[in-house]
């Protein structure tokens, strides 16, 4: 079979197919791209964007299908060959070595062998001509995830490719540093190269992409033109089913409830070198309200929350004070134990064991606070009951498994999510702490969650959310306080709230001083 | 005078093959792999070494069996960690015990047999020359690839391409494989060049320090290389450093036992590891730079998705 190409198509893909043990990730996928066109791949966690980028520039091997470069049958066989046919890659988990600095990471990508000096030379003149100032002497471990972002763009343009792959590139950017990058994007279509733009952000691919081709469990089903369609109609084509919206209720008479959750000054130096100081936070959560706390990844909100939740133990007794009494003292235990709860971050390893059952998770975190239901005497186990108050919580939460009862890793990712957070919830805690609640879930499950969270706030709990997916954040939050190296603004009232002012906040600017943009924006 | 010379000269014997073994292990480590069969590798190359030497009556065929016994070796810790993926902690604690044992066993004939000894360098009108003569010109081979080891492996690490490459394999594999690095190439070629300078270790021990065939003759010394690599933070000079304060202390405190100083002798045993460790952490106080220098993906196997 041969294409029928005609010259302004730059890479066409045919019935490409990838196969893991019983999962097929990418079933008969076609897709082409044009020359100086930005192009989105659209689809849910899971629906095989990944593996078919990473097909694409030669990080996996496809079962079946055929890929045709500038109409001619080619073979990608390593990341190596995919670069000298001209493909780019910027990584959505970055590939960067944190070790080392700018330019050495830029030197291990071109295979041209000239020295470093040179190199580095090179990356600072590209990096001033295309507006994304960069340092190539410093070290990686040290930069923002924003200029880290700006490394691997550079890199990429360094090698001069026709086709540019960009995986997920916003979804770590304040809202400043994504208009950044759209303008870099336009500029590189206007010098007639190519991109592919994966993405689940429906308003930035309706703003940037000419075309796009939507995946949904590892098929094609659709090509369209985002500018012709409505954020609604891309998410149902994503999701195949209307995606329930998520209902605040207005919540009423916060000013006068109580602090559930109350941190004075909370501070803490850094544990490691690359690890971020907390400096003097301050924030009230009430019974009956969600605050969101808003920043860039990596300002220090692991270890704001690593503080409130007690992995990590305060000095100052004072300085976390849960239902009106000192907390900072206590293990994660016995905040637990005075109506607290917390979802941390990771789900495998963290949120919870991977080898072990769901009930086996449930005791784990609950052996303490549901002792007297949990265990009996003696110390023995009442697994009956363990089994069913996972029952209840699978249901309640609508978890999809394969087995009754099956080990935390068989779940999919937003599946185990709201497990965890439901785990918590089936407590009825008066105080919530939840870190990236939905972060890789599918938009289904994590309406799911959200609703929950705000359901749980009305009950009369006090919730904080830490997230960075700001349209999460607006969707669900009272108020947003915004996390910058380390300190956390004045909470925002949703109603004064908008995006540019929180992309403010989350670039450093100071509250009311907005005309201070720092220079990393 | 004499005396002073004659005790720099066992220090630095004292000293080598920590060193070698130590810079090879501290390749292996900077490309992400903990391989803690440096003692089995050692006396491997210690047998084979010795055996070859006695065989052919030729002690540099002695040296390069040496070398190659222990690279053969480490071949098979990398079969095993590398291609198969084991867990690289217990595969390399085996890779020590079935050395020890299959040593043993190969060297029965060996006990007490006399060895060759590889001569020391003489340079006519040079090693003469009072004080450094001896020290300078007048050592054996391995001492002198010893110090060229060192000083081309900093420079391979820090001023070449490749030696930038195997670095960044070490602080992420994953990142290195995204890039099309050939990760487990590099790591296989780290592997035996860390088996190869642990066979030349043993080597000097049975070719050089005493040349004759006992069991168990490297008594831990690739252990104290291991522990060297880790308290220098990965940094060459550091390596050596750390080796020489090992063989001084060492041999001053032979010298104290023998002149009968009223310390308890266990006590004297124990002061080369006491003083090497707090030397190393000492000059290793800066976080930052010892973060920077510590190999990230040390220990985790890499076993790419196709």
């Amino acid at each position: 079979m041969s294409a029928n190409h005609d010259s302004t198509t730059l890479l066409e893909v045919r019935g490409l197919t990838k196969i893991f043990g019983t999962l097929t990730a990418c079933d008969h996928v076609d897709l082409n791209i044009a020359k100086g066109e930005i192009h989105a791949l659209l689809g849910e966690n899971g629906a095989g964007k990944s593996t078919l980028v990473k097909m694409l520039f030669g990080s996996l091997e496809p079962n079946s299908g055929e890929i045709f470069w500038n109409g001619q049958p080619v073979r990608i066989a390593s990341p190596g060959a995919a670069k000298k046919l001209g493909i780019g890659m910027v990584f959505q988990h970055f590939s960067l070595f944190e070790a080392l600095t700018a330019a050495e990471n830029i030197a291990l990508s071109l295979d041209d062998g000239s020295p470093i000096s040179s190199i580095a030379a090179k990356a600072r003149a590209l990096s001033y001509s295309y507006g994304l100032p960069l340092d190539p002497e410093s070290l990686v471990g040290d930069l923002s995830v924003g200029e880290r972002q700006r490394i691997e763009i550079i890199r990429c343009l360094l090698q001069t490719p026709q086709l540019i792959i960009l995986d997920e590139p916003t979804s770590v950017l304040t809202p400043q540093e994504a208009d950044k990058l759209f303008e870099t994007l336009e500029r590189l279509r206007s010098e007639g190269k190519s991109i592919l733009y994966i993405s689940h952000r429906l308003e930035e691919v309706k703003r940037i992409c000419d075309r796009a081709t939507v995946l949904r469990h590892g098929k094609v089903v659709g090509h369209c033109n985002p500018r012709q369609e409505t954020a609604s109609s891309l998410a149902r084509m994503m999701v195949g089913n209307e995606v329930k919206a998520v209902v605040r209720a207005p919540a009423e008479g916060i000013e006068t409830a109580p602090a559930l959750l109350d941190i004075r000054a909370l501070t803490r130096k850094p544990a490691t070198p690359f690890s971020i100081p907390l400096k003097n936070i301050n924030l009230r959560v009430r019974a009956g309200e969600v605050i969101g706390i808003a920043g860039v990844a990596g300002n220090g909100q692991g270890e704001f929350f690593e503080s409130v939740s007690g992995e990590v133990l305060q000095q100052d007794a004072g300085s976390v004070r849960i239902r009106g009494k000192d907390a900072g003292g206590l293990t994660i235990t016995g905040r637990r134990l005075m109506g607290a709860a917390f979802v941390p971050e990771e789900r495998l390893g963290h949120g919870a064991a991977p080898r072990m059952k769901l009930s086996e998770n449930l005791l784990l975190s609950r052996h303490a606070t549901d002792g007297k239901a949990f265990v009996g005497s003696g110390g023995m186990v009442k697994s009956g009951a363990v089994y069913s108050a996972s029952q209840r919580i699978i249901e309640a939460m609508d978890v999809r498994k394969s087995a009754p009862d099956p080990e935390a890793a068989a779940l999919s990712g937003g599946n185990l999510q709201k497990f965890i957070v439901g785990r918590e919830l089936d407590r009825r805690p008066s105080v919530m702490v939840v870190n990236q609640p939905t972060w890789g879930v599918d938009a289904g499950a994590a309406a799911h969650i959200r609703q929950a969270l705000i359901e749980l706030a009305r009950s009369g709990s006090a919730v904080l959310v830490i997230s960075q997916d700001l349209d999460e954040l607006f969707e669900i939050s009272d108020a947003i306080a915004v996390m910058h190296n380390g300190e956390l603004s004045k909470p925002l009232p949703i109603a004064e709230a908008t995006f540019e002012k929180i992309g403010l906040l989350m670039g450093g600017a100071e509250p009311g001083h907005a005309e201070h943009t720092l220079e990393t924006a | 005078m004499d005396i002073t010379v004659n005790i720099l000269l066992t220090i630095a014997t004292a000293a080598t093959p920590l060193l070698i073994a130590a810079i090879g292990e501290l390749v292996v480590e900077r490309s992400g792999v903990l391989n803690l069969g440096v003692e089995g590798m050692m006396i491997m190359g210690a047998v084979g070494g010795f055996g070859a030497g006695y065989l052919t009556g030729s002690p540099w065929i002695g040296l390069l069996a040496a070398v190659a016994m222990g690279a053969v070796f480490s071949l098979l810790f990398a079969v095993m960690t590398l291609s198969l993926a084991t867990n690289q902690v217990a595969t390399g604690l085996s890779l020590t015990l079935l050395g020890l044992g299959l040593s043993g066993m190969m060297g029965t004939g060996f006990v007490g047999q006399p060895g060759e000894r590889l001569p020391n360098l003489d340079i006519p009108g040079l090693t003469s020359i009072p004080v450094v003569g001896r020290l300078l010109f007048g050592q054996d081979p391995i001492f002198y690839i010893s110090i060229a080891l060192t000083a081309a492996v900093m420079w391979f690490l820090f001023k070449t391409r490749t030696g930038l490459t195997l670095r960044s394999i070490g602080d992420s594999h994953t990142s290195a494989h995204a890039l099309g690095i050939k990760v487990i190439r590099y790591r296989y070629l780290s592997v035996i060049f860390g088996g190869a300078c642990a066979g030349l270790a043993g080597g000097h021990l049975s070719l050089v320090y005493t040349p004759q065939w006992v069991e168990n003759m490297t008594a831990g010394r690739g252990w104290i290389a291991l522990a060297l690599v880790v308290f220098a933070s990965w940094r060459p000079w550091r390596v050596l450093a750390g080796a020489y304060i090992f063989g001084a202390v060492w041999i001053g405190q032979l010298h104290a036992q023998a002149f009968g100083i009223p310390v308890p002798s266990q006590l004297l045993s124990s002061l080369p590891y006491l003083a090497t460790v707090v030397v190393l952490v000492l000059i290793s106080r800066n976080k930052r730079l010892t973060m920077m220098n510590t190999p990230a993906s040390l220990g985790q196997p890499f076993v790419p998705d196709r």
